[in-house]
This record gives C-alpha cells, sequence and structure tokens, in this order.
C-alpha cells in the first residue's frame, strides 16, 4: 500500500499490547487468588483435622478423687494420618504443667477460651508447624484443673497439595492468558475494522468528491470524522477560492493586456511609419507570449495534476478530434490553412482523462497550426492498431531540423528554428505527461516530405 | 565366610559408652576395612547374617558391625543420640514410628523405596523390610479332643469351657518386658473389644507370661504350654519341628501383620552406606533372602490379598498414642487388672 | 455587422470599441448585465461579444438564461481563463465559441464568420458591386451564373476593399487585416493575395486596380 502517511506506531499493536498487560495482570491474580484460595482450603482443612484430634483427646480427659485421667484415643493421632505422613506432636498440660508430650512444644500466644479449638503456626524441631490447641476444665479431688491439650503436625502434605494446586493454578492463568491473548488480538481487529472501513470508503472517492462523510461510524469515530469533514468542507473552500482566486488574477491580468494589444492594434492600423508598426508589433507579439506561456502553465499544471488524479471514462477518440478541429478550424482558416480529419467511420474508444487527452491533441494541433506556413495542410489521423489508438497530427511546416525528439519534449525546450514563432516550450512537454499519465507514448519525427509528424499512442479500450 | 566372629556373652554399656544392654554382637567382613557398617537390630544375627554376607561380598573394603539388642534398647539407644550406629531395624513399630515421626531417622529416598507399596513406609524415613503375621500356636496333643480355634470367640469359648486343661498352660508376652508383645496387645485392644474378655479368660487360667517368641515357641514343644498367643509366626515356622506338635493357627476374625521396620540413624556416621544396606535389603535380592535365608516373609502386597484376614499393622501417627507413657502405664495397669490379677 | 459588447472594464471595451468599429462594424457597449439587458430589450444584434466576469454577476449565468430564453443571437465569450476545463464548461453552457483575452481581431473576426456561417439563414449578407455578388458567409462570389468559392485571406482582401470602393489601400493597410498582428510578413506578402483575387474576379467588371507607389483600389469597367 503507497501512501504518503508517516507511520507513528500501531493503534493495533498498542491495543494488543494493553490488552496483554491487562490479560497478563489478570492472569497473575488469577494465579494468586487460586493459590491463596487453595493455600486456604489446604490449611482449614488441616486445621481442622487438628481441631478434632485435639477435641478427641480432650474429650477422653477424665477427674476423679485420686488424678486427672488422660487416655489419648488411638483414632486421635490415626486420624492425622489421613491426610498425609506428617509428623505429629503434641502436648498435654493441667495448671500449665505438661503432664505428657512434647515438653518444648510453643504453646498458643493467644489465650485459649470456650470450647473450640485454636489454630496457630510454630515452628518446632527444625520444621514448620501447624498447631491446635483447646482447654477443658476438670474436677480432681474437688479442684478445678485447668487442662490444656496441644496438637501439631508438619505441614509437607499441605504444601504438596498447595503445590499441586499452584501448578494447576498456573496452569489455568497460562491457559487463560492464552485465551486472552487470542480474544485480544481478534478484538483489536474488530475495533478497527470501522476504522478500516472509514479509511476505504474515503479512499475510494474519485479525485473531486468533497462531500462530507455521512456514513454512520462508532461513537468514538464520531469526533474523528467531525474533524475530518470540517477538513474536508475548509479544502473545498479553500480550493473554490484558489480557483475563484486565480480565475480573478487571470481575468484582472488577462483583461489589461487584452486592453493593451487591441489598442496596439488600433495603433498599429493608424500608424504610417515602418518602425513604429514594427514596435507595435513587438509589443503585440510580447503581449501574446506572455498570455500564452501563462495559459501553457495553467494547462501544464492541470495535466500534472490530473495525471495523479485521474476521471478516467470511456471516450470516443473520434468524436475529441472532431470537436479540437472545430475549434481551430478559424485559427486554421486565417492562415488558409487546410485542417483535417483522417479517422476510422467507426469509434475508437480508449479508457482515459478525457481533458489530459483533449490537452494534449490540442497542444498538437496548435503547435502544427502555429510552425506551419500558409496555404498548406495540417491533418490529425486516427488509427487502431495492435491494442493502441494512434493519433498523428502531421504538417508541411518546418519540421525539427535535426532536433532530437526527446529533447524538444523537456520542460522549456524550443526548436532551433523557432525564433520568430511565439511559444513557450510547454506544449510538447505537456502531450509528454499526458502519455505516461495514460500509458501511451509520444514521439515526434521529421516527415518524409517536409514538416512533421507527432504521434500518440494510447491504449485501446 | 571369613572372618565372622561371634561375640556372644553379654557385653555391657561401657564398651560403647551407652546405657544399652548389648544382647549380641558380630563382625562381618575383613577387620582390617576401612569403612563400617553399624547394625543396630532386634533381629539375630544368625538370621541376618546372610544377608549381611551377600551385601558385603564384592566390597572388601567394607565390614558390618552387627549389634543386637531387645526392641526398647534400641530405641533408648537412638534416642541418646549417642551416635555409632548407622541403620536401626526393629520389629517395635511403634517405637520406630516414634523415632521418626520425633527426627532421629534420616530421609532416605531411592528406587527401592520408592518401589514400596504405601503402606510399608512411612515419609522418606521408616521402611519396611518383611511383613510377619502374628499367630496363635497350639499343641495338637495337648488340644486332643478339643477343636482348633479360628476366631478368638472360638478361643475364648475353648478357654472358658476347659478350664481344668489351660490352667497353667496358656502363655503370651508380657507387654510391661516385651516391647513386641505391647504392640500386639496394644493393637489387639485397639482393634477389638474381644481382647479384653480374652484378656480376662486368659487371666482366670493362670497365664504363663513371655519376653520371646523363641521361649513360648520352645515351651509348646515340651509341653509346657498348650496354646501360645500372640507369637510372631515366622519363628514358629523356623522353629517348630515338621510333622512336630506345634501347629500354628491365623486367627480368621484378624490377624495382624508385623511390619520389621528400619530407618537411618540421623546421628549415625555412615548414611551412605546405611542407605545402600537399606536398598539392598528392599532389592529383589534382599527380599529373596530375607524369606529363604532369614525365614522373614518378604514384603508382598499379594499375600495380603490372599489372605482378607490378615491387617498389616498401620505406620501412622496412631502408633505413637501407646507410646505416650501415660497411655502406656494406664494400658499395662488395665492389662495386668485383667491378665493378672494384681 | 452590429456586436453588442458586455465587458466592465471600460479601457478593454473602448478598444474593442474602436478597433471593430475600424473594420465598419458598429458596437454597443454594456457595462453591466443589466445593461445588456436593456440593449437587448431595444436592438437587435448580429452578435453578442461577452465577458464572465462582470460586476453584477456571472456571465456564464447570462448565458444560460439566455439559452433558456430562447434568444438565438449568437454569443462569442471572451475569457479570462484559459484553462481546458474551463473552455469544455464554456461551450457546454451554450457558447457559440469562445476567444481567450488577449485575443487577436483577426482571431475573433475569423471565429465571429465561423459562428455565423454555422448560423446561415438568420443572416444573409448579399453585397453587389458592378455584376459581382458576394456572399461572405458562404465564402462566394458569383457572376451572372457562375460562382466561384474564395479562400479566407481572398475573401477578406474582397471584404476590406468592397468596403470602400473606389478608395485606394496601402499595402500595409491590407496587410493589417489579412494577416495576424504577429505574423511576420513583408507588405510585398499582399501581391500574392491580389494576384489570387484578380484571377477570381475574370470576366467580372469589376476589377483591381494597383495605384503604382501608393496601393490598391476596387473599381468596375
Amino acid at each position: 500500500m503507497s501512501h504518503g502517511a508517516q507511520i507513528g506506531g500501531s493503534i493495533r499493536r498498542r491495543l494488543v499490547l494493553q490488552l496483554l498487560v491487562v490479560a497478563a495482570i489478570l492472569s497473575g491474580l488469577l494465579y494468586f487468588t487460586v493459590r491463596s484460595v487453595a493455600d486456604q482450603a489446604v490449611e482449614a482443612t488441616q486445621d481442622s483435622i487438628l481441631g478434632s484430634a485435639a477435641i478427641a483427646i480432650a474429650e477422653e480427659l477424665r477427674g476423679g478423687d485420686e488424678a486427672l485421667v488422660i487416655d489419648i484415643p488411638y483414632a486421635a493421632f490415626s486420624m492425622l494420618g489421613a491426610v498425609g505422613e506428617d509428623r505429629v506432636f503434641y502436648r498435654i498440660l493441667a495448671d500449665d504443667r505438661t503432664e505428657t508430650g512434647y515438653a518444648d512444644l510453643p504453646l498458643p500466644q493467644r489465650p485459649l477460651s470456650g470450647l473450640s479449638a485454636i489454630y496457630y503456626s510454630a515452628s518446632y524441631d527444625d520444621a514448620d508447624l501447624r498447631l491446635a490447641a483447646v482447654e477443658r476444665s476438670v474436677l480432681v479431688a474437688g479442684a478445678n484443673v485447668r487442662v490444656v491439650v496441644v496438637v501439631g503436625q508438619t505441614r509437607t502434605a499441605k504444601q504438596a497439595i498447595v503445590g499441586r494446586m499452584a501448578n494447576r493454578a498456573a496452569a489455568l492463568g497460562l491457559g487463560f492468558f492464552a485465551i486472552a491473548a487470542a480474544l485480544a488480538v481478534l478484538t483489536a481487529r474488530s475495533v478497527l475494522a470501522p476504522l478500516a472501513n472509514l479509511a476505504e470508503a474515503v479512499g475510494r472517492r474519485g479525485p473531486q468528491d468533497l462531500r462530507p462523510v455521512t456514513r454512520p461510524v462508532p461513537l468514538e469515530l464520531v469526533p474523528f470524522v467531525a474533524a475530518l469533514n470540517g477538513f474536508i468542507g475548509r479544502l473545498g473552500v479553500a480550493l473554490s477560492r484558489t480557483e475563484t482566486f486565480i480565475a480573478e488574477a487571470a481575468h484582472h491580468i488577462r483583461t489589461p493586456l487584452a486592453t493593451v494589444r487591441a489598442q496596439a492594434e488600433i495603433a498599429l492600423r493608424q500608424a504610417g511609419d515602418d518602425r513604429i508598426r514594427a514596435t507595435l508589433r513587438s509589443v503585440i507579439r510580447a503581449v501574446d507570449d506572455s498570455a500564452r506561456s501563462a495559459g501553457q502553465l495553467l494547462d501544464h499544471a492541470t495535466v500534472v495534476y490530473r495525471s495523479d488524479q485521474r476521471a478516467d471514462e470511456d471516450i470516443d477518440l473520434g468524436a475529441l478530434v472532431e470537436a479540437v478541429l472545430r475549434s481551430f478550424a478559424p485559427t486554421a482558416e486565417l492562415k488558409d490553412i487546410a485542417l483535417t480529419a483522417d479517422r476510422p467511420e467507426q469509434p475508437v474508444k480508449v479508457w482515459g482523462d478525457r481533458l489530459l487527452i483533449e490537452s494534449a491533441l490540442r497542444n498538437l494541433v496548435d503547435n502544427a497550426i502555429k510552425y506551419s506556413p500558409p496555404d498548406t495542410e495540417v491533418t490529425v489521423e486516427l488509427r487502431e492498431a495492435k491494442l493502441r489508438a494512434i493519433l498523428r497530427v502531421l504538417d508541411r511546416g518546418r519540421g525539427l531540423a535535426g532536433m532530437d525528439a526527446s529533447g524538444l519534449t523537456g520542460r522549456f525546450k524550443r526548436g532551433a528554428n523557432v525564433e520568430d514563432v511565439i511559444g513557450s516550450g510547454l506544449g510538447l512537454t505537456i502531450v509528454r505527461e499526458v502519455a505516461r499519465a495514460q500509458r501511451g507514448t509520444f514521439k515526434i519525427s521529421q516527415r518524409k516530405g517536409g514538416g512533421t509528424c507527432a504521434e500518440l499512442s494510447i491504449p485501446l479500450r | 565366610m571369613r572372618g565372622i566372629v561371634h561375640t556372644l556373652a553379654l557385653i555391657l554399656a561401657g564398651q560403647l559408652a551407652q546405657a544399652v544392654e548389648i544382647e549380641d554382637r558380630a563382625e562381618f567382613g575383613d577387620p582390617e576395612a576401612g569403612r563400617v557398617l553399624s547394625v543396630l537390630s532386634t533381629t539375630d544375627a544368625v538370621v541376618f547374617s546372610p544377608l549381611v554376607e551377600a551385601f558385603l561380598a564384592g566390597r572388601p573394603d567394607l565390614r558390618v558391625t552387627y549389634t543386637v539388642a531387645s526392641s526398647q534398647d534400641v530405641y533408648d539407644a537412638v534416642l541418646s543420640r549417642e551416635g555409632g550406629f548407622d541403620l536401626v531395624i526393629s520389629s517395635a513399630m511403634d517405637l520406630q514410628m516414634k523415632l521418626a515421626n520425633d527426627g532421629f531417622a534420616s530421609a532416605h529416598v531411592s528406587p527401592a523405596t520408592q518401589a514400596l507399596p504405601q503402606w510399608a513406609r512411612w515419609r522418606d524415613h521408616l521402611f519396611a523390610i518383611a511383613q510377619e503375621p502374628v499367630v496363635v500356636i497350639v499343641s495338637t496333643r495337648g488340644l486332643a479332643g478339643l477343636p482348633e480355634p479360628h476366631t478368638r470367640s472360638d478361643l475364648v469359648n475353648l478357654l472358658r469351657d476347659n478350664p481344668e486343661r489351660f490352667s497353667g498352660k496358656v502363655g503370651t508376652y508380657d507387654p510391661a518386658v516385651s516391647g513386641s508383645g505391647y504392640l500386639f496387645a496394644t493393637q489387639d485392644a485397639r482393634q477389638s473389644d474381644s481382647y479384653w474378655r480374652l484378656a480376662e479368660v486368659m487371666g482366670t487360667l493362670s497365664p504363663r507370661l513371655y519376653g520371646t517368641s523363641g521361649a513360648m515357641i520352645s515351651d509348646i514343644q515340651t509341653g509346657r504350654l498348650i496354646l501360645a498367643y500372640n507369637v510372631l509366626g515366622s519363628y514358629a515356622q523356623a522353629l517348630l519341628e515338621p510333622g512336630g506338635d506345634g501347629r500354628v493357627i491365623e486367627l480368621e476374625d484378624f490377624t495382624h501383620v508385623l511390619l520389621r521396620t528400619a530407618l537411618i540413624d540421623r546421628d549415625g556416621d555412615e548414611p551412605e552406606l546405611a542407605g545402600e544396606f537399606l536398598d539392598y535389603l528392599l532389592s529383589d535380592e534382599g527380599q529373596t533372602l530375607i524369606e529363604t535365608r532369614a525365614g522373614l516373609p518378604r514384603i508382598n502386597e499379594q499375600a495380603l490379598r490372599a489372605g482378607p484376614h490378615l491387617r498389616p499393622i498401620r505406620l501412622d501417627p496412631g502408633l505413637l498414642v501407646y507410646v505416650d507413657p501415660l497411655k502406656r502405664q494406664r494400658f499395662l495397669n488395665e492389662w495386668a487388672a485383667a491378665v493378672t490379677r494384681r | 455587422m452590429r456586436f453588442l459588447l458586455i465587458e466592465d472594464n471600460a479601457d478593454l471595451a473602448r478598444s474593442v470599441q474602436t478597433r471593430l468599429s475600424l473594420d465598419g462594424h458598429g458596437v454597443d457597449w454594456a457595462a453591466s448585465l443589466s445593461q445588456a439587458e436593456d440593449h437587448l430589450a431595444t436592438a437587435g444584434y448580429d452578435l453578442i461579444l461577452l465577458d464572465i466576469m462582470l460586476p453584477d454577476g456571472d456571465g456564464r449565468d447570462f448565458l444560460s438564461a439566455h439559452r433558456r430564453a430562447r434568444r438565438d443571437t449568437p454569443v462569442i465569450v471572451m475569457t479570462a481563463r484559459s484553462a481546458v476545463t474551463d473552455r469544455v464548461a464554456l461551450l457546454d453552457t451554450g457558447a457559440d465559441d469562445y476567444v481567450t483575452k488577449p485575443f487577436d481581431f483577426s482571431e475573433l473576426e475569423a471565429r465571429v464568420r465561423a459562428v455565423l456561417r454555422r448560423r446561415a439563414g438568420s443572416a444573409q449578407t448579399l453585397q453587389s458591386f458592378a455584376d459581382l455578388t458576394f456572399d461572405p458567409l458562404g465564402a462566394k462570389i458569383s457572376v451572372g451564373s457562375q460562382s466561384r468559392e474564395l479562400r479566407s485571406r481572398e475573401l477578406r482582401l474582397l471584404e476590406v476593399l468592397l468596403s470602400a470602393p473606389e478608395r485606394i489601400f496601402s499595402k500595409g493597410q491590407l496587410c493589417d487585416r489579412l494577416f495576424s498582428a504577429t505574423e511576420a510578413v513583408t507588405d510585398n506578402a499582399i501581391e500574392v493575395y491580389v494576384g489570387r483575387l484578380r484571377r477570381k474576379l475574370e470576366g467580372s467588371r469589376a476589377r483591381i486596380e494597383t495605384v503604382r507607389g501608393v496601393g490598391y483600389r476596387l473599381t468596375q469597367t
């Protein structure tokens, strides 16, 4: 795709990137959430088993007349083996004196109360423990004995489960990210689709189409389209202003020139002195010269502009030749030059820009008449050959005088033998530009028996 | 085999600087060898010597010191943390479990340990090397005319209905003396209420109490006992004369299976060697030798499936309960009250 | 011929007026579209010369209104715009032809003649001298039943001479009429066309007489 725009980043890339960042953050959150939920769930499970074990022991405490009876149920520890193979520690205290178990097992920092167990973590014998503690009051020999039961367990199994859950969470997070990434790409494409459609719709427009964009666009594009329409509006105004300005300028320059020329002609009619007549003639030539140059410059600019922005259509070259010859007829007649067309009866159709081709033909005919002596013939020949339409403008003028054809078509290049004829040297340049724009060729050659043959060939429709 | 030296005699603690009563001590391998693997075990050296010798074959730089002690002494030796032993083998699952739980064992992970069934190991610290049913032995002659018991209820009825026949002729472990006896009694008590009925019936028959299975087996053979309860089946198979009087009965309500377990002493000097020997014991070759030469049934899940009455004693923290001194005291008191009527 | 010149630039208008009257045409000048309407309401014209930019409107609007009103007076537009686009647009609007400012009066005259010739019938203007009948639009002369075609310069030469029979025109005056001001010709170039016209006039009583050292005049025998 060729475009004159400078690329400053890509909305799609930015959108995809941002969506990916969001997806990554969400995936990370998902991972940590699942992990922490798993961690809490497993810890809660372990806690409840530890609590059950501690309570089971506490339930079996007996008072009596002699001593406190501690009878640890087998199931209390056996159930701790149910989850995994974790090391088990316990400690039973009566009135803060260790009755049995591990005398240095850490006690909870918080005060114990009620029937339910409290849970805490501590380090013991180089291992991280999770512990549950319950308190019971037992009546021993009439006295209230406060018994604390502590059951602890290492956390190997829990960590193994949490590790597995973490792997799942990671897989889940990665899967989520992968899906989100795919969706991000699709979303970016669908979000940008209206933009692409708009660009295409604007790009499809012809060169003269300066209507505002009225197709419905998403809300977010409304400011852009509004700005675009504003710009198109200003461009339209500027263009018509420029056109008006050029027209005004041409008017304001050409009208005085016309006055000067008219008065010079009047003076020429009334003057008897040869020197004065010669002077007046040169004044008139100068006026014509500048007017013609200005005209051709304008034509050249038009041709160059239209070469980029062509409004192609079906053109019948035969009809075009007739129209051009008709408009030049009076000019040719002035010099008693016979201006004739030699063309097939049936239409010769090409696909191109009518104004471009007409400009080229007018310049060729204009040149031919200009450089032909009176009482000669200028012929415009139209032929079809090998999928090409060939337009030849033939004259009996002074020819090329050995000049190179390609040299003559350069900008402001003029033949060496034309000082006496008004011209800017832009005529053939215009023809050459038109030939290039229409994918055709242009050549100019010396005609047999004297004169010039200018040949413009354009691909047939 | 060269260099096998049996140190019979009771060597008192002084030698090893520990308060452990050593029953037997055997040296295997070249006395000059540089590395020493020290094994502490409750199993007789004779039983283990084929395994040790097979292990030493092709390892000239290695010798093995094999020390035999009671399960309580084995436990105490490890607990003292004075070191000197690398691999500790005991039939007292509860004490071994206690050692492993309390951090006296080193972890050991190898293909051999990973291949063990879940029930035959605890964490990577305690490993079963043999499975032994705990059985009843009866004297066919002494039982003459009476039906063989197949369940504990049968046994209770048999003893209760024939007090004159069985009085003074029933034997079992003294749990206060024997670690294995304590384990069997506590597991029985845990497993079934009928145990206490059995204990009470035995209590009325003036039972004889023993410290080892071997003693009970020999008393069956001499006719001093008609029935011995909770005897290690492997010993019975090994010691009973073929075609003799003694018969081994696996009770069908349940028969406990003792797991002989090994752990690597955390305070030992040669943990790698201990691991190698352990792996050898668990290897197919080692297991085959255990079964054929030592007469201890190999770890065999298939055998357990084939006998639905067989219940391996689980290696789980429940075992710790009866190690608790208060609990132990309560149990022994209760047991004594039931059996010895004291 | 009678022209209506619609042009807001007074200098140019006066020049055109003067220049055309030198050739014997009558020219009325309107400086705005409203003045032009006044003129058209009171007089008939052979041709309208129309400027595009006028103080009270656009010449093209006048042109389309003129055509809508089915007034058939031919219009030649004098445009200051020379771009190809404008030329096409002008002819589409209904102009008979156009000249681009600044224009050559010979060319204007040629175009006027071409326009009038295309509309022949609306203004048949035959002129006669001696036994000669001259049809300037048809570019023909006839003597009795015999008629001859004239070429452009022969015709213009005859037209000039006929505008003042018996008057002597200098070679320079004739050159000015026959050749464009920008054509580099010597006065003697006129002799070729005088010779050609004389041959076309053979058999008629009208003839071109050379006044030696002065010029030519049309006379009859």
